[in-house]
Parts: structure tokens; C-alpha cells; sequence
């Protein structure tokens, strides 16, 4: 480009670099710290090079248990936090590309009442009604259970509105087409909706995972068990600063452990992400 | 337009939507309507007893010291954290646009942090600048800085905006990257033909178009900062020391689950409604601008 001289472009990359280590340096020290033993981690300063407590740590806190947990295990936590995020991500998607299929290609009686219905909700984040939907929960004997977990927090409309917007752009004579060849609703979903779908799930799925993994107040609320924690609320438990015996190496291992599993499905579906991303929200 | 083509099922659109809205009912609004009648009712302290009280718990809620401290809390972190997160990643957007090899490279190395969880990293601050273990809390104290955030108000209050401000980066960085792709380079070349600088180029030329990104990402941190920092603040000070970094969302939770004072934190739910709904409309005026603009 004009104007831009090789000096620039060598700044930028420097400080490009720069920002990349302060961005990634707390995650790196974290992981730095995991591999040390409790006793190194007490008397800062911290080395800045990995030590070799590295199988010893990850081992004892993924099978070994954590007593500050009553004895679960962090590979417990991680099931749990699996479950609860392919639920949310998964459930999103499904009851929201089937509500907008009914309000884009269907005409029925209180179509847009349902759809103002649905909008609405935006405005309605579980923040501002903590208190009643805890008591909805209890009633409903939700607590403590993976439906408690998920079913609340699958009803949005982000989804729902991101798919009618899809949906609407799909051309009248495709549905014709598909009516002139015999194919019914159900048919033309399977057979044409969902494939041209496809993209918008995939980035929809990345952005719903990373929702449902790193969700706190929700689980906060509706868990006691310890073994039905999520992994994020596990590690909250396990701090204590008044208390000398938090395990500092475990809770190293267990901070990395929370971050890999979505920070692999963002760097992997990185190309739907971004797109999805900028694309939907905008 | 012409009228859409749709199937002429009576039935199978309601048993469609029908998940959704049984969802929507039961979490959404039953929640929230509970919510508005709760804000108005007052229960003694065993819980047995509740009278209508009207509008007195919103004139208790607006008229307690703590609530107005909590007000100017979350004013304070989220204008802090929107402008801290924004304006670096703005900076490393520039910077990353600059580039010509190596962009997919920075890219993958800059958007990890989004798959942090808030509470997470508020934990991996915390972890370095902890007064008993903190490495980088050792060497402020080295430096002869007195160093405690677990203490000190304002020092609280500088490491959860830290954090917070920190896992918004990435999130900001690719929605500037784009931006900064839709600007025309025939603009910025022009000017560089005329002899504009490189700041000067920034500040004529890509800073204001880049205006609409600005504001679509102001509104969208400010949410994040009032609502989805809950974790970082429990995790990291728990509204502390003293209520230094007690935010509204914050303040909702303790008084109705910590304090069960249930009319008042129904009433502060109520003011975070109206709250939400004051930004989503500012988000949607905007969305609906947009569409002129380019």
C-alpha cells in the first residue's frame, strides 16, 4: 500500500508481539505455576520456566480428588461442564431453528405474538430475575440436576432471531420449487433448510459452547452437590484465602483444565467462529 | 415485496414453536412477573408474612447510601473496562491491519481468551497480584509499593477492571479487524498521496469510519460489564473490601440470596430490568441506523 513505509510494518509486528504476551502471559504463568509444587508456589517469586511436578499435579487433581470438594475429582468437574455446554449449545439450536422455521415459513394465527413473545426475552438476562426463576427451580425439583443446569438457559432469542434473519433470505422460489416437487414441510427442513443451514450452526455452536461453559451465576444458584458442579463454580470453591490449606498447585491444574477444552473448540472452529461472530451480532 | 411462500399447515407451526415458548413461559416471564410482585411486597424477617407495600421498597432501594455506592461502582468499572478493552484492541487492531503477513497467525494467537469464563479470568489475576502469593504483588512490595487489593478499595477495584477489561480483548480485536477491512484503502491511500501521516490518517480518515464499530462495541461492553462480570466480582472480591466493588448485579444477588432481604433485591431486579432494556433499545436504534449508513 501507499504511504506505508517497511518501518511501520516492523513496528507493527513488534508490537503486535507485544500485546500477543500480554494477553497470553497470565494464562501462561497459570500453566507455569501448575506444574509446580505447592511449596514453590508459596515463596514468590514464581520461576518463570515450567517445573517438573507436571504428571504429579494433573494426575492427583484429575483422579485423585479434591478434599476442599468433599473428594471429587476435577474429571468429574469436566464431565459435568461438558455436559451442561453440549446441552445448552446443542438445546439452543434445536428449539430455536425450529421455532424460526414456524415463524418464517408458516402463516398462522398469533405468528407475530409469538414472535414479539420470543423477542422480548432479550431483554430478560437470568441477572435481572435471579430470586423467582430459583423458586421455579425449586418447585420444579430442578436443583442439583443437569435439566437444572441447562433447560433455563436454552430459551434465548439471539438464536432464534439469527436463524429468522437466515431464513428470510432464502428465496420464495426455492420453497415453489420444493412444493412443486412434492416435498412436504418436514421434507423440505431435512432436505434443503438444514444443509443450507449448516455454517450458521457450526458458528452458532462455537459461540453457545463458550456461553454454556463459562456460565457462573446459573450454576452458582442451582448447585449444592459438589459433584454437581461445573467446573468454573468447582474452582470457586476450592479458593478460600483465609484458609492456609487451599491447594494452590490442583487449583493451577484445575484453571488450565477449565480453559482448554473451549480455548480447542474456538482455535478449531476458529474459521466459523469469526464469521459467525462478526457476522450475527452485527 | 411479494407476500412469502409458506406450507399451509393448520396444525404443525404451534407444536414448532411450542418448546420455545413453553420454555419462555416458564423461566422468562413467570420469573419476571414474579419479580414486579415481589418488588411491591415487604416480608418480616422470619419470612412468614408479607404486606403490599407499593412503591416503598424503589424508594428504600433509591434512597440507601449503598445502593447509590453501588451505582457509582458500576458506572466507574463498566465505563473503565469498556474503554480500557476497547481502546487496546482498537490500538492492536490497527497495528494487526498494518501487517501483511502473518494476519491469520495473530489472529489465532489474539481470540483465545474469549473462551475464558469471566470468573476464570478474574482467578488468573488474582493469582499473580495476591498479596500472600502473588508473584507480581512480591514485586510491587519490592518496589516498595504498598500493594493489597484484598484490603484496598481502589486497588480492588483496579485488578477486577484489569481482568475484566482483559478477557474483552479478543472479542473487540476481531470485531475492529473487520471493521477496519470494510474501510476502502483507495480513502486512506488517497490521503497518504496528499501527504497526511500516519496518525493524522488515523485520526481523519480511519477513526471516524470506524465509528459505527465504536458504537455497536460500547453498547455491547457495557452490557458484558454490568451483567456478565458477576463471576470475576464473586470470585475475585466478593463486592469487597468494604463495598468497594459491590456492582448492581452484584448487590441483587447478595441481598436476596446472602441477606434475604427478598422485597428489596426484587425491586433492584426491577431497576436492572428497566436498565436492560434502556441499553437493548439504544443497541437496536443503532442496529437500525446501521443499515443506512453503508
Amino acid at each position: 500500500m501507499i504511504g506505508q513505509s517497511s518501518v511501520s510494518r516492523i513496528i507493527a509486528h513488534v508490537t503486535l508481539i507485544i500485546g500477543i504476551l500480554i494477553v497470553a502471559f497470565p494464562i501462561y504463568y497459570t500453566f507455569v505455576a501448575s506444574t509446580h509444587s505447592l511449596q514453590t508456589i508459596l515463596r514468590p517469586p514464581l520461576p518463570l520456566l515450567p517445573g517438573r511436578e507436571f504428571f504429579a499435579n494433573y494426575y492427583q487433581a484429575l483422579f485423585g480428588g479434591i478434599g476442599q470438594l468433599g473428594g471429587v475429582t476435577v474429571w468429574t468437574l469436566l464431565l459435568n461442564s461438558t455436559i451442561v455446554a453440549l446441552g445448552i449449545a446443542l438445546g439452543k439450536i434445536f428449539i430455536s431453528i425450529l421455532s424460526a422455521y414456524a415463524i418464517v415459513f408458516f402463516r398462522f394465527p398469533l405468528r407475530m405474538v409469538f414472535f414479539w413473545l420470543i423477542f422480548i426475552t432479550l431483554m430478560l438476562p437470568v441477572e435481572v430475575r435471579i430470586l423467582p426463576t430459583y423458586k421455579v427451580m425449586v418447585d420444579l425439583n430442578l436443583i442439583d440436576t443437569y435439566a437444572g443446569l441447562i433447560v433455563p438457559l436454552i430459551a434465548s432469542a439471539t438464536a432464534t432471531l439469527l436463524f429468522r434473519q437466515f431464513f428470510l433470505t432464502i428465496p420464495g422460489e426455492l420453497v415453489e420449487a420444493a412444493r412443486v416437487d412434492g416435498a412436504g414441510p418436514w421434507r423440505f427442513f431435512k432436505d434443503i433448510l438444514l444443509p443450507l443451514s449448516a455454517t450458521n450452526i457450526a458458528a452458532l455452536f462455537v459461540i453457545l459452547f463458550i456461553y454454556g461453559w463459562t456460565q457462573y451465576l446459573w450454576p452458582l444458584l442451582v448447585t449444592n452437590r459438589n459433584d454437581m458442579n461445573t467446573i468454573v463454580i468447582g474452582l470457586r470453591k476450592m479458593i478460600s484465602f483465609a484458609d492456609a490449606d487451599t491447594p494452590w498447585h490442583l487449583v493451577m491444574v484445575t484453571c488450565i483444565l477449565s480453559i482448554v477444552p473451549p480455548v480447542l473448540v474456538v482455535v478449531f472452529m476458529q474459521r466459523w467462529f469469526v464469521r459467525g461472530l462478526v457476522e450475527t451480532e452485527k | 415485496m411479494s407476500p412469502r411462500v409458506t406450507f399451509p399447515n393448520k396444525f404443525l407451526p404451534y407444536l414448532l414453536v411450542a418448546p420455545q415458548l413453553a420454555i419462555t413461559l416458564v423461566f422468562f416471564y413467570w420469573p419476571a412477573s414474579q419479580a414486579i410482585y415481589q418488588s411491591t411486597l415487604r416480608e418480616d424477617p422470619f419470612g412468614l408474612d408479607s404486606a403490599f407495600v407499593g412503591l416503598d421498597n424503589f424508594r428504600r432501594v433509591l434512597s440507601d447510601p449503598n445502593y447509590l455506592n453501588s451505582i457509582q461502582v458500576t458506572v466507574i468499572f463498566s465505563v473503565a473496562t469498556a474503554v480500557l478493552a476497547m481502546a487496546v484492541a482498537m490500538f492492536l487492531a490497527v497495528m494487526a491491519d498494518k501487517v501483511i503477513r502473518g494476519k491469520g497467525f495473530y489472529r489465532t494467537l489474539m481470540i483465545w481468551p474469549y473462551a475464558v469464563a469471566p470468573a476464570i479470568a478474574g482467578m488468573l489475576w488474582l493469582f499473580m497480584f495476591n498479596p500472600s502469593m502473588g508473584t507480581f504483588a512480591y514485586m510491587l512490595r519490592s518496589a516498595g509499593i504498598y500493594w493489597d487489593p484484598l484490603l484496598n478499595g481502589p486497588q480492588a477495584m483496579l485488578l477486577v477492571i484489569v481482568a475484566a477489561a482483559w478477557k474483552q480483548i479478543s472479542y473487540n480485536f476481531l470485531f475492529f479487524v473487520a471493521g477496519l477491512q470494510a474501510i476502502p484503502k483507495t480513502l486512506v491511500e488517497a490521503a497518504a498521496i496528499d501527504g497526511a501521516g500516519e496518525t493524522k490518517r488515523f485520526w481523519t480518515i480511519i477513526f471516524p469510519l470506524l465509528a459505527p464499530t465504536t458504537f455497536f462495541l460500547l453498547v455491547i461492553n457495557t452490557t458484558y460489564a454490568f451483567f456478565d462480570t458477576f463471576g470475576i466480582i464473586h470470585a475475585v472480591t466478593g463486592g469487597g473490601p468494604g463495598k468497594a466493588t459491590e456492582t448492581l448485579v452484584y448487590k441483587v444477588y447478595n441481598d436476596g440470596f446472602v441477606n434475604l432481604i427478598l422485597g428489596e433485591s426484587a425491586a433492584q431486579s426491577v431497576i436492572l430490568m428497566v436498565i436492560v432494556i434502556a441499553l437493548t433499545a439504544v443497541q437496536f436504534r443503532y442496529v437500525e441506523k446501521k443499515v443506512h449508513y453503508g
